[in-house]
């Protein structure tokens, strides 16, 4: 090692990774140890997030902590837990060897919990112990004896309550005490020689927990009964999945009501800043581009925000209290009946909101062709960007009436909408696997946590997350899309004496115009063509495109709450449930093809996704359209 | 696995009541039925490793809670009155379960690879 090398690893400030089973309040510690001053990024060639944080000491150090996918075991069994292993081995590239591992278990499950660290203790590293929700043990009545437990371990082990500050003191103080031992690292780049545990040394893992355990353990306690008698319920063959049912309906439905005073706001604040520009600006291109297509473009996906958030809210809230294993349980055998794993729930019910962080979420399932049909079908369930146009078009052409009494109509076809994409997604799924796809099957093995209150924490952070995705990609895309979709439909500008309006003429109007002959037969007009083209790349700015379209066309003011008038003149009922259909199945997101070909690495699968979602949505469309027509909604 | 604890003599009362004095494969076994496992041996070694990742070992007491509710598939499982795991019953049938008194069963005789430092 040269001088120069030296500097720099003292500089370094240094590294521990947090390695624990899934569901040992791993990510609490996390956030917790690092508050708001984290970072997500990916690990290069896969979408397995990298999130890390910075702590200071008591001592006033400072360190990296890094919070490594949840594992059972070193012996990886998905992408993900595959990452946790190459860290903790020194073979992840970019990534050095951590300084120190703190293993973090499950003070409750002590039992199941200590084998992982077991499996760590041989690699020879500085290890660390944190008996995590220790708070939880005490109150179940569980004792043990923590010296007698470093001692029969041979690493220090302290106890944490990842939930407040306080509660990770000793952690704090136990890090700072392997500093001073040493904080230059040894040198070490990876550990060599690291096999796969046998079967025999598992059960041997498994003796040597019993052993220490019957050293360290004082008083074992009673389990929890919380947590079974509500199982009895949520789980139970009738009331189990008659309450997962409700839950989604009561999800979509507050997405709808909760949402719509902050989007009044957000609607009004965007008006009040057009009349402002209106007033205050020379009547010129700039002011045209700035109104009609930067505020009308971006506002009109902006104001889908509160939607957004509500939703990913109910499934941080689900994930976090440990309710979202349980519609895994509940869902695993219908789903394997399509050819999925029960696993396979959550990426998709990730995808009602977004696709990109859904097909993030398969890295949770292990083998490979599950995996990828899962991935596969994630772009049917009906994420957030397509709620403006459903929303758009529900609110023009379905009246705004209850049935049965006390169900909105609007809310009942939405529903509708997003059924048809599950079972569209189910028969998919089922196709693939019986044909391009063929292959064995994963097990189902997965714990099903204790239930817990959400931390408001985790949840906070977990939604700080979204919106900050959400903005960049307004920020991004969508902003570049607006101006260039406002160039295309500005210019060139009409002839004189022309008698269309003026976006007829433009670039964006030769588009729709060469595009509307294919799209006839679904009931697709020259507006909707021109709003699909930039709608290939992101599905949510159709919904501003098509107020360009037919702002630009004549129509004064047409944003979003005004455009549901004007479509209700211009298009037949055929025609927008003819788009609904289209929707439902569309592949229009450039982000989701690529996650897609990013996770399964071949343009490939990409290219097989967009074209058999192609060919769904314009079939779809198609049956619609003819079928309304023959039933008199032309 | 020395004397048993109160709670798992009431479990294995119990589980006499039910007529569950003898052995069988854990897929079979419904829910409120409690016992001790015997032996786990997948046909495939992936599976028997998975089971015994997720702590189906020989001697863990087990416990099935609850089925699904589509013919009654998968189950899920309370071993060591700790943690609770949700398996299909053709991968749960690769568990031999017995009943929950039994002092002859331990787990398995291999010695450990590493020597604690």
């Amino acid at each position: 090692m040269t001088a120069g090398t030296l500097t720099v690893e003292a500089l370094r400030s240094a590294r521990i990774a947090l390695v624990g089973p899934p569901n040992s309040g791993k990510t609490t510690l996390f956030n917790t140890l690092t508050g708001g001053r984290q970072k997500t990024a990916n690990y290069p060639g896969v979408t397995v997030e990298r999130k890390s944080g910075l702590l200071r000491t008591p001592d006033e150090h400072s360190v990296e902590v890094l919070d490594l996918p949840g594992s059972y075991s070193l012996r990886a069994r998905s992408p993900d837990e595959a990452i946790t292993r190459d860290v903790v081995l020194g073979r992840q590239q970019q990534e050095t060897l951590p300084d120190a591992i703190v293993c973090v278990t499950d003070a409750t499950n002590l039992n199941q919990h200590l084998r992982l660290l077991l499996e760590l203790r041989p690699l020879g590293r500085p290890l660390i112990l944190a008996l995590n929700m220790m708070d939880i043990a005490q109150k179940r009545g569980c004792r043990i004896d923590i010296d007698a437990l470093s001692r029969e371990l041979g690493i220090p082990v302290v106890t944490t309550v990842a939930m407040h500050k306080s509660g990770v003191q000793n952690l704090l103080g136990q890090i700072d005490a392997l500093l001073r031992q040493r904080l230059a690292s040894d040198g070490a780049r990876t550990i060599d020689g690291w096999q796969e545990p046998s079967v025999d040394a598992i059960r041997a893992y498994h003796r040597e927990v019993e052993r220490v355990l019957r050293q360290a353990m004082v008083e074992e306690g009673t389990p929890a009964r919380f947590t079974r008698q509500l199982d009895r319920v949520l789980l139970h063959p009738i009331a189990g999945p008659v309450i997962l049912l409700a839950l989604l309906f009561l999800m979509f439905q507050a997405v709808f009501s909760w949402a719509a005073t902050p989007m009044d706001w957000i609607d009004g604040g965007m008006v009040t800043l057009q009349q402002w520009l209106n007033a205050h600006m020379e009547e010129s291109l700039l002011k045209s581009l700035l109104v009609d297509g930067i505020v009308a473009g971006v506002g009109g996906v902006v104001i889908f925000l509160p939607q957004i958030l509500i939703l990913f809210l109910f499934i941080l809230l689900l994930e976090d209290s440990g309710y979202m294993t349980r519609a895994a349980f509940l869902m695993d055998r219908l789903m394997s009946a399509a050819g999925l794993n029960g696993r396979a729930f959550i990426p998709l019910l990730s995808s009602f909101a977004c696709a990109v962080p859904g097909i993030m979420a398969t890295r949770a399932i292990s083998h490979p062709l599950d995996r990828l049909v899962t991935i596969l079908i994630a772009p049917l369930m009906t994420c957030s960007a397509r709620l403006p146009v459903y929303v758009l078009l529900i609110a023009a052409f379905i009246p705004d009436t209850l049935v049965w009494g006390s169900v909105g109509l609007q809310g009942l076809v939405m529903f509708g909408l997003y059924a048809t994409g599950i079972v569209g997604a189910l028969v998919v799924a089922a196709v693939l696997r019986l044909t391009l796809l063929k292959g064995g099957r994963q097990p189902l093995l997965m714990e099903l946590p204790s239930y817990k209150w959400p931390n408001p924490a985790n949840v906070l952070l977990g939604l700080w997350d979204r919106v900050k995705i959400f903005l960049r990609r307004i920020g991004t895309i969508i902003l570049s899309l607006m101006v260039i979709l406002w160039f295309l439909s500005t210019f060139p500008a009409p002839p004189t004496g022309a008698t269309e309006p003026a976006i007829y003429y433009s670039f964006a109007g030769m588009i729709g115009r060469g595009l509307e002959p294919l799209l006839a037969p679904i009931g697709f007009n020259w507006q909707i063509a021109i709003a699909l083209v930039p709608g290939l790349a992101a599905r949510e700015v159709a919904v501003a495109a098509l107020g360009t379209v037919y702002a630009l066309s004549g129509d004064e003011g047409a944003v979003t709450e005004a455009l549901s008038a004007t479509l209700a003149q211009h298009w037949t009922l055929a025609t927008a449930l003819s788009l609904l259909a289209w929707y439902v199945f569309a592949p229009q997101c450039l982000a989701t093809l690529a996650a897609v070909r990013r996770e399964t690495n071949s343009w490939r699968w990409a290219a097989f996704m967009f074209v058999y979602l192609m060919a769904l949505a314009y079939l779809a469309a198609f049956f619609t359209y003819r079928i309304a027509l023959a039933l008199g909604g032309g | 696995m020395n004397a048993l604890k109160a709670s798992e003599r009431r479990a294995f009362e119990l589980g006499c009541t039910v007529g569950l004095g003898f052995t069988q494969p854990l897929g079979q076994m419904r829910p409120g039925s409690v016992g001790r496992i015997l032996a786990v041996s997948g046909s495939d070694r992936d599976i028997e490793r998975g089971l015994l990742e997720m702590g189906f070992v020989e001697g863990a007491c087990i416990e099935v809670l609850h089925h699904g509710w589509l013919r009654r598939d998968p189950l899920a499982v309370r071993i060591n009155q700790t943690m609770t795991v949700a398996l299909r019953c053709c991968e749960a049938n690769a568990v031999l379960v017995g009943p929950l008194g039994d002092p002859a069963v331990s787990v398995g005789a291999v010695e450990l690879e590493y020597a604690p430092s």
